[in-house]
């Protein structure tokens, strides 16, 4: 841990997080997967938009960016599309990414353009004490589901590959080593890259929802959780009730800012620089 | 004679934008401005530039504000309903002092409203269109040319001032052509933002507590810093302490208090004897100006005041003119914005009167000329 | 002087352009002028209008008042246009009977015809009526205007729009004679 601390600022913990928080354990794993890959922290931007996950990259020390709810991957993509030398990531919460941000991601994933996504789901909206998501379970209960949760809930990664995300994983608090090893192979992918964190709120979906202590949490994920690998060799009905971790897909394709600046290269080589004034436009309306 | 181009509205905006050095857009198709959008993404990547249509206006502000961070002049463009949905993220850029540039064409509303007819009825909307006390600056040119000098002028703003800088036109000006005389490459004044030197003791947010401005380091240079919508000491990190906040906003809105002298920019007409003051700006003031021109004709001594800065308004100019004139005649586009400020200015010395017109179509002189002339008997 | 100039039409007949090239010719004469539009949604069909204030001196307020030259393609545009005439000019299409209740002044030119027929491309129909236009109205050299069609009209199609140009020339002197 002491080696991966010069990507911390110190001065600006402790954090804001309820003790029991999984959000630490996240903001942990991928600092140590930035440290194996020893990245420049001069050329690292770290964007967030709102929420408590959103709070995490005032404690890193890169470029840092807290922007507005649901806009992180909106603001990135200016950011890295301006400069893709940079490499960008996004730290972002359910509630953040699936229902405000949602548009954003999708176009995000369909562009394909190099930033790393984290989403930190604790299937509620924590920073405003419990409302439920567009990623709380079917029938759990949120303030804003005093008698169960009704709604259906996305499955962020088959959404993030259906969208054409070109790397996309699942880990949880629990599996912290997991965690770490999917980030560090998302930061090494060359395109739209997510991961799922799946994170405990022991303050707003824990306690209202009867899971007992933080551990009793962390031991849900352990029981629920299935690695793809063996999730291959089960029978639906094994699999039944549970969630898969580990590397869901990987296929990389051509990315937006290099596709973008092949085509700056093909213009400049064709036309003179713009001079005004001859150019002819029809006019349609809406 | 190259430098003389019959030229679009939208056209000149956007030379005027790449001659500020602007080398970054992002928008969403929306008329009547769509043509700021295609000539960028046909022209920027020509200098090296970029260009992305973004998902909606939202993500096309968020883009600007992200590149604008990175070292670069940047800029969207759109209309009334694109212009709604950006209006959170220009209280970003306003509080976390990130300059950048929005041309917003403005058309008939609300809503939907007429796409493809102008109106003047985004002027409150432009000032206080998104929450809390913040510092903007506005301007409206009033022909084609002005297009192009007014969002020249909006980067310099943008960058001194680190505000942003709304270019308010309308489907008239956005869309009529006329002859430009374009300056001399070279001749045009170009400001960039104040940079810091160094990273040692660089305090991102610090700056004189009366309307001073930040230097400002780009992402990527290795400053490190961080930047939030939330409210922030001058390390950039949040707090919730009341008496910072009170003097963060004082210190915003206090910068464009400060600037107005300098960046006024307004335009008259016959107004050293005049009786009777039209106040107009943008397309309005055309339909005035000519009016102006017919009533001197007629021996009636009308003169034309056309501000454009109008947030914040050139209000010592009129303060001046509101002293020596009968009546104050206000003609918009809209059901009566402006004219709240003059009012104001005014405070009774005359009679300010309101003529509005809301139909998706520009003033005839004669209308503006019948109020003039109206007024007289 | 203010000459003022409204083409009327519907959607995609490209009456846009041909304000925009008459505009250019007056600015590259030496004079001033201004082009502005009204348009609905449709980028075909519906009506549709250009128009093209031309001036020695400044030009203050952009839009026509009274049109020196009004052009109406369609029967649409010369129901609702020319009704609003004054002291100016109506060139009709001939495809369009000219009613008794518009009172100005008004002649009836072959434009859509001619592209059709002479041209063999009504898609150029837009620059005969620019050359009945500047025919009629003297408002720009004939040379200057064929450098402006040469501008603007998509590369590739110059020979062809500047023959249109001609036969709008020739339809004019036969329109004058005639009136």
């Amino acid at each position: 841990m002491s080696e991966s601390m010069k990507y911390f600022r110190e001065q600006r913990l402790p954090h804001i997080w309820c003790p029991g928080c999984g959000h630490g354990t996240v903001t942990g794993a991928l600092v140590r997967a930035i440290t194996r890959l020893n990245l420049d922290k001069n050329k690292v931007v770290v964007v967030s938009g709102i929420g408590c996950s959103s709070r995490a990259p005032g404690y890193l020390d890169f470029d840092t960016l807290h922007t507005t709810h649901g806009r992180a991957l909106a603001f990135a993509t200016g950011v890295k599309l301006s400069r893709p030398e940079l490499k960008v990531i996004v730290m972002t919460g359910d509630g953040d990414c699936t229902a405000i941000g949602g548009n954003h991601f999708i176009h995000a994933a369909r562009r394909n353009i190099d930033i790393t996504t984290i989403v930190m789901n604790n299937n509620i909206y924590g920073m405003t004490s419990g409302q439920f998501s567009p990623m709380t379970p079917k029938g759990m209960i949120g303030t804003t589901a005093p008698y169960g949760n009704t709604e259906r809930s996305f499955d962020l990664a088959n959404l993030a590959i259906a969208a054409g995300a070109t790397y996309v994983g699942r880990g949880t608090a629990y599996h912290a080593k997991l965690l770490e090893d999917l980030i560090f192979q998302a930061l090494q992918n060359k395109g739209f890259s997510v991961v799922e964190a799946v994170t405990q709120c022991p303050t707003y979906l824990g306690r209202r929802n009867k899971f007992g202590t933080v551990v009793d949490m962390l031991n849900w994920f352990k029981d629920s959780a299935v690695n793809v690998k063996a999730a291959a060799v089960m029978t639906p009905d094994k699999l039944a009730g549970k969630f898969l971790v580990g590397e869901l897909y990987n296929k990389p394709d051509q990315e937006f800012t290099a596709a973008y600046d092949q085509l700056v290269a093909q213009v400049q080589r064709k036309f003179d620089s713009f001079k005004g004034g001859t150019r002819e436009c029809a006019q349609n309306s809406d | 004679m190259t430098n003389v181009k019959l030229m679009q509205g939208n056209e000149a905006c956007t030379l005027g934008a790449i001659t500020a050095g602007m080398d970054f857009y992002a928008g969403y198709p929306i008329t009547p401005s769509t043509e700021v959008a295609e000539i960028c993404a046909t022209e920027l990547p020509k200098i090296g530039g970029k260009f992305i249509q973004m998902e909606d206006e939202i993500g096309s502000i968020a883009a600007i504000i992200g590149a604008s961070l990175t070292g670069r002049k940047a800029m969207t463009a759109t209309s009334g309903p694109g212009f709604s949905l950006m209006q959170e993220n220009i209280g970003y850029a306003a509080l976390t002092e990130v300059p950048i540039v929005i041309i917003n064409v403005q058309r008939v509303g609300p809503s939907t409203g007429m796409p493809t007819s102008p109106a003047q009825s985004d002027v409150m909307q432009a000032r206080w269109g998104t929450h809390g006390d913040h510092p903007i600056v506005v301007l409206a040119p009033g022909n084609v040319k002005e297009c192009f000098d007014l969002t020249v002028k909006a980067f310099n703003i943008a960058e001194e001032y680190r505000v942003p800088v709304i270019v308010l036109t309308d489907e008239v000006v956005g869309h009529m052509r006329e002859k430009v005389v374009l300056p001399e490459p070279g001749s045009v004044t170009i400001v960039d933002r104040q940079k810091p030197q160094s990273r040692a003791n660089y305090l991102p947010f610090a700056a004189d507590q009366d309307g001073g401005v930040p230097l400002m380091a780009s992402f990527g240079d290795g400053f490190r810093y961080h930047v939030t919508g939330l409210f922030h000491d001058e390390t950039g990190f949040p707090t919730n302490r009341g008496d910072i906040a009170n003097a963060s906003i004082r210190r915003l809105m206090r910068k464009v208090e400060k600037a107005e002298p300098l960046i006024r920019d307004y335009f008259t007409e016959s107004t050293d004897d005049c009786e009777l003051l039209v106040v107009a700006f943008g397309s309005s003031a055309m339909s005035s100006l000519s009016a102006v021109r017919q009533a001197r004709a007629k021996g009636i001594k009308a003169g034309l005041f056309r501000p454009k800065t109008i947030w914040p308004f050139p209000e010592t100019v009129l303060d001046e003119l509101a002293g020596r004139v009968k009546r104050i005649i206000v003609p918009e586009m809209n059901m009566g914005q402006l004219v709240l400020e003059i009012q104001r200015i005014v405070g009774g010395r005359a009679p300010v009167e309101s003529l509005t017109k809301v139909n998706g179509e520009l003033f005839r002189p004669e209308e503006v000329l019948e109020a003039i002339v109206g007024g007289r008997k | 002087m203010r000459t003022e100039f409204r083409l009327s039409g519907s959607g995609g007949q490209g009456l846009l352009l041909a304000g925009i090239v008459l505009a250019e010719a007056a600015i590259l004469d030496g004079k001033n002028a201004v082009q502005t539009q009204s348009y609905g949604p449709e980028a075909r069909g519906g009506a549709s209008k250009a128009e093209v204030v031309i001036s020695e001196s400044d030009i203050d307020y952009p839009k026509a008042t009274d049109p020196d030259y009004l052009l109406a393609l369609t029967a649409e545009a010369y129901r609702t246009y020319g009704k609003l005439m004054g002291k100016g000019l109506i060139i009709l299409d001939s495809s369009v009977e000219a009613t008794a209740d518009i009172a100005a002044r008004t002649v009836r030119v072959p434009i859509l015809d001619t592209a059709a027929t002479v041209i063999g491309k009504k898609v150029v129909a837009n620059i005969v009526a620019l050359g009945v236009l500047a025919g009629l109205s003297g408002i720009v050299k004939p040379a200057t205007l064929e450098l402006a069609v040469r501008n603007r009209v998509p590369q590739g199609t110059e020979d062809l729009n500047l023959q249109a140009l001609r036969q709008g020339f020739e339809l004019a002197a036969a329109a004058k004679v005639a009136t």
